[in-house]
């Protein structure tokens, strides 16, 4: 039935031709090499302190600070120079990775999770269920982050996990209304319609038809979620309401950093740069995923499909 | 075309399908935020009609007729808005989702549009695997199997099971609408315009393949089309549908041959014939204007703002589908003034539709 | 833009050997391959093809509208290859020279500009013209393709207007610098069936009255049989029958083109089945060698597979031309 003109091109899903435009991608492919390697540092954090000697709490009142009291800048002794107490800012900017990869993944994924269920719940169902839910995540929209953060905290004691919980808190309502605007234009498409004369129940659809067509504008927005949890966590820790002391992270350290900017410039650029550096190939990455995703927002591919008919 | 459709055509064919007085609406919000009205857009209007068992009854009309929303009413993808709608003999008019659930087994529907009919993001073969799934017939190695054979008998090679309906061409990816369709082995199927999307060499084997599977699972169809010259090939009866009404329904030979209602007439002389001779030498009528809004359609005979014959009458009686002009019960017609055999609607200029 | 003096016989526009290729990740997707045709002067020429066909990618090209592709051969216009042309000089010649229309009209027109915003707007960029000038130019123009009441509905919206009228406005704006050519990319096939004929129609007086020269491309064989006089039938982006209405119809002679005639229900059929074309279009990336119908062609023989047939007359006539090994300079099957 095929002329061999077909049988010459590879049979390829959707995700399998996403993934090859992906790799075609250079930008792509710095920012995951760059995320590669602070997911390494992550990793490797003790293997790190113990190569170094340092480990990350770990004053070095003496070697570490200037007779005055002032850090050490960069030396082959601390590679990146030392903090206020003496200790290591390169090994604990490595345990701050950390805290910074697992906060802004996890606080992220529960966004997506929470934010995905309620948007095809709220797109699928319509009528009051859908009123309902928007208001719900209008009401969460609305509430300002830091005040509540602020409160919550005052309340319960900061900790990794308040972290987690209040920036997913805050990020799931943006999830849902994006959702949900996907899953109420999905429904009215005819595989939909097909199901339902099929005899297909509610979750079944949601899930089956609904879902593996939402999952790519989610992937998108959680890659872009993922550097926006991040900084607020670096803003609550800035704030020291995210790991208690002397628990390094991005955001303390530069909080501490801030009475030494005059005199140990480095105290402050390192973790800057490392915050600096994650965002943005998240960033990156987030955006050539939705293009390898989505081609048409790509002009040099939209040749092809137009006019190949 | 098929066996039974002899029976059909003499009327000695049961009707499966039913629907009486079938009326839609849609709401429709519109005006401003202080002065919102709320309209309703009467998509079908009081319309009864049956499908004989075995045979193709077309539905036919142009973009706004309603016969699209009336498919969806039959197989209760909408909810109605009145009227009732029977399947052998069950009325299944306000069924809930689980009551309906014995009957989508029975009945299914092919959809016009092969690139959207189908989810990009699943294989083919879950696609066609769905029923089995859905009523929990089939599992595991049984309904691979299963669906291997059902793509064979659409014409698929069964070997493609794993691919995405991307890899498909237009044509194939009907053919997986279809299999899809057939899995249960249904008693009715609604094409809704099942081959309007496809290339003209494609369509005709579509066409072929729906006419052998009529002949071999004893199937029913309802054939929506705006395509008369596919309608005509394909059906035993028509039914003429203009702006939410049914205005004529005729076994084939009939409906094309002497036409009762104008616009049937109009219809059939504006479709285009691949055929020089006949193109420049046949009847033409032109309508002016489009077909008026649903949301506020005209009293009366709904087509009588464009109708050349149209009178008093026409615009303040409500009208019935009975046979005219001496026609046998199986032609019928809603028209006050229908066109006689070799009558010749005159082509003059049929009131202006301002709009 | 001054034409030099015609003889008759000179076509308005002459198209040689036009080839369009587009790379793609797949590789070099060929969209035509090699087609030569000329439309002469206020005449119609039909080009019928499914999709794939080229028969879109040609004319697009030739006003210069498809981005990345690659162009070979030359289409004459007035004494001028379109193909030679800069985007600037083509600009000038798109609307006053040539004019098209799309089977869209929704797509075709700005939604957030009113209709006769977007006439005159084009008027004035062409012509100087003052603004009531174009003004009362575009209200006379609607109400020449029958839109009722054109002084109101000329500062309409597209989205007030239906499907059918929408593509009259749409005619209208391509008539309005009075272009010798119109090429009308399937301008029917989304309408109605009613309103196709009354656009059809539209299309024969625009022909008759302005003399204007038409290119109608199309799949349905049925709205050429209605308006054409010259026809093209393409396949796979080559050109397989070329003829004059009436021949095409009574004596096809291209395998494909009675392929295609056979797998229409038509009227004479009586419940027949339809015979159908087995298989499918082929890929343009990597088309057949050959003819490229051979793989479907019931009449194929193995020459069919291995040379590509040209264009050549049909014996006994100078204007009826099919690319077949079996017709050329042989008996018409």
């Amino acid at each position: 039935m095929t002329t061999a003109g077909h049988a010459a091109i590879r049979s390829r899903g959707p995700w399998e031709l996403a993934f090859e435009r992906l790799r075609r991608d250079r930008a792509a492919i710095a920012a995951a090499t760059a995320l590669v390697v602070v997911v390494l540092v992550a990793v490797l954090a003790p293997a790190i302190a113990k190569a170094v000697g340092h480990g990350p709490g770990e004053q070095f009142l003496d070697v570490g600070l200037s007779p005055s009291g002032i850090p050490v800048g960069p030396s082959r002794a601390f590679l990146l120079g030392t903090d206020g107490l003496g200790r290591d800012v390169l090994v604990r900017i490595a345990y701050g990775t950390r805290v910074s990869l697992l906060v802004g993944v996890l606080a992220s994924a529960l966004a997506v999770l929470v934010g995905t269920v309620v948007g095809i719940a709220a797109g699928w169902y319509g009528g009051t269920a859908d009123r309902a839910l928007s208001r719900t995540m209008d009401v969460f929209l609305a509430l300002p982050f830091l005040v509540f953060a602020l409160a919550l905290v005052a309340v319960v004691g900061p900790s990794l996990t308040i972290s987690v919980t209040v920036i997913a808190f805050f990020s799931w309502a943006s999830v849902g209304r994006v959702v949900r605007a996907q899953a109420l234009s999905i429904r009215e498409l005819e595989y939909v319609q097909a199901a339902l004369t099929l005899g297909a129940g509610h979750a079944r659809i949601m899930f089956i038809e609904i879902l593996p067509n939402v999952t790519a504008s989610v992937i998108v927005y959680a890659t872009l979620l993922i550097p926006g949890a991040i900084v607020a966590e670096a803003t609550l820790s800035f704030l020291g309401l995210s790991v208690v002391p002397p628990t390094p992270s991005w955001g303390n350290m530069l909080a501490d950093a801030m009475a030494y900017y005059k005199v140990a410039w480095w105290f402050v650029l390192f973790p800057g740069a490392a915050l600096l550096l994650t965002t943005v190939a998240f960033n990156v990455l987030g955006d050539s995923v939705r293009d390898a995703l989505d081609p048409k927002h790509d002009p040099s591919m939209a040749v092809s499909a137009e006019e190949a008919r | 075309m098929t066996t039974s459709s002899v029976d059909a055509v003499a009327g000695c064919g049961e009707a499966l399908v039913q629907l009486e007085h079938v009326v839609k609406d849609f709401p429709v919000k519109s005006g401003s935020f202080f002065a919102r009205k709320r309209e309703r857009v009467h998509a079908v209007a009081d319309v009864s009609l049956d499908v004989r068992r075995g045979e193709t009854l077309a539905l036919v009309g142009e973009t706004g007729c309603g016969k699209s929303t009336l498919a969806r009413c039959i197989v209760r993808l909408h909810d109605l808005t009145a009227g009732r709608v029977l399947f052998d003999g069950h009325d299944i008019s306000v069924a809930s989702h689980a009551e309906l659930r014995p009957f989508r087994r029975r009945m299914q529907m092919v959809f016009q549009d092969p690139y959207g009919s189908l989810n990009p993001r699943r294989r083919v073969g879950s696609i066609i695997g769905d029923p089995f799934a859905i009523h929990g017939v089939a599992h595991g190695a049984e309904r691979l199997r299963r669906v291997q054979e059902l793509m064979e008998l659409v014409g698929l090679n069964s070997e493609h099971y794993n691919r995405f309906p991307g890899d498909f061409s237009g044509g194939q990816r009907q053919r997986v609408g279809i299999a899809r369709a057939i899995a249960l082995r249904p008693d009715f199927i609604v094409c809704d315009e099942p081959v309007s999307a496809l290339d003209v060499s494609i369509r005709a084997q579509i066409l072929n393949l729906l006419a052998e599977l009529q002949d071999e699972l004893g199937l029913t169809y309802l054939f929506i089309s705006h395509d008369l010259s596919v309608v005509r090939h394909v059906s035993d009866r028509v039914a003429v549908m203009y702006l939410g009404a049914v205005v004529e329904v005729a076994p084939v030979g009939s409906l094309y041959g002497h036409a009762r209602h104008p616009y049937t007439r109009a219809l059939l002389s504006a479709m285009p014939v691949a055929d020089s001779e006949r193109a420049a030498a046949r009847e033409e009528i032109v309508l002016t204007g489009d077909p008026p809004s649903p949301l506020d359609p005209p009293s009366g005979c709904r087509f009588h703002p464009r109708c050349p014959r149209a009178q008093a009458r026409c615009a303040s009686e409500a009208l019935v589908l009975a046979p005219r002009l001496g026609d046998t019960a199986e032609h019928v017609a809603a028209c006050h003034f229908p066109l006689a055999d070799g009558e010749v609607l005159a082509a003059a200029a049929a009131r202006a539709e301002s709009l | 833009m001054t034409t030099p003096d015609r003889a008759n016989g000179t076509p308005l526009l002459d198209v040689r050997g036009l080839h369009v290729a587009f790379t793609t990740p797949d590789g070099v997707l060929e969209a035509v391959r090699g087609i030569s045709f000329s439309v002469d002067r206020g005449k119609v020429l039909g080009i019928v093809g499914e999709s794939g066909s080229g028969k879109s990618v040609a004319t697009q090209t030739m006003v210069g509208l498809t981005r990345g592709a690659r162009v070979a051969g030359e289409a004459v216009f007035e004494g001028q290859d379109l193909l030679a042309m800069s985007p600037d000089q083509l600009r000038v010649i798109r609307g006053r020279g040539i004019a098209m229309i799309f089977q869209n009209p929704l797509s075709s027109l700005h939604p957030l500009y009113r209709i006769g915003w977007q006439i005159v707007e084009m008027i004035q960029a062409h012509e100087a013209a003052t603004r009531r000038q174009a003004r009362a130019r575009a209200i006379e123009l609607l109400g020449l393709v029958g839109i009722p009441r054109p002084d109101r509905r000329v500062d309409d919206y597209p989205h007030q207007f239906s499907g059918g009228m929408l593509q009259r406005a749409m005619i209208a704006m391509a008539l309005a610098l009075h272009p010798r050519l119109l090429i009308a990319d399937e301008p029917t096939t989304a309408l109605d069936v009613t309103v196709q004929a009354q656009i059809l129609r539209l299309l024969r007086r625009v022909q008759q009255e302005f003399g204007t020269a038409i290119i109608l491309i199309t799949h349905d064989l049925g709205v050429i049989a209605e308006v054409a006089d010259e026809v093209i039938v393409m396949y796979a982006g080559r050109a397989m029958e070329v003829a004059p209405r009436r021949e095409l119809f009574r004596t096809p002679s291209h395998p494909y083109t009675r392929g295609l005639w056979h797998s229409i229900p038509r009227p004479d059929m009586e419940g027949a089945r339809l015979t159908p074309i087995p298989g499918q279009p082929p890929s343009l990336i990597a088309p057949p060698p050959g003819c490229p119908f051979h793989p479907r062609c019931a009449e194929a023989v193995a020459r069919c597979g291995a040379d590509t047939p040209l264009l050549g007359a049909l014996p006994g006539t100078e204007r009826h031309l099919s690319a077949c090994w079996l017709t050329e300079g042989g008996a018409s099957p």
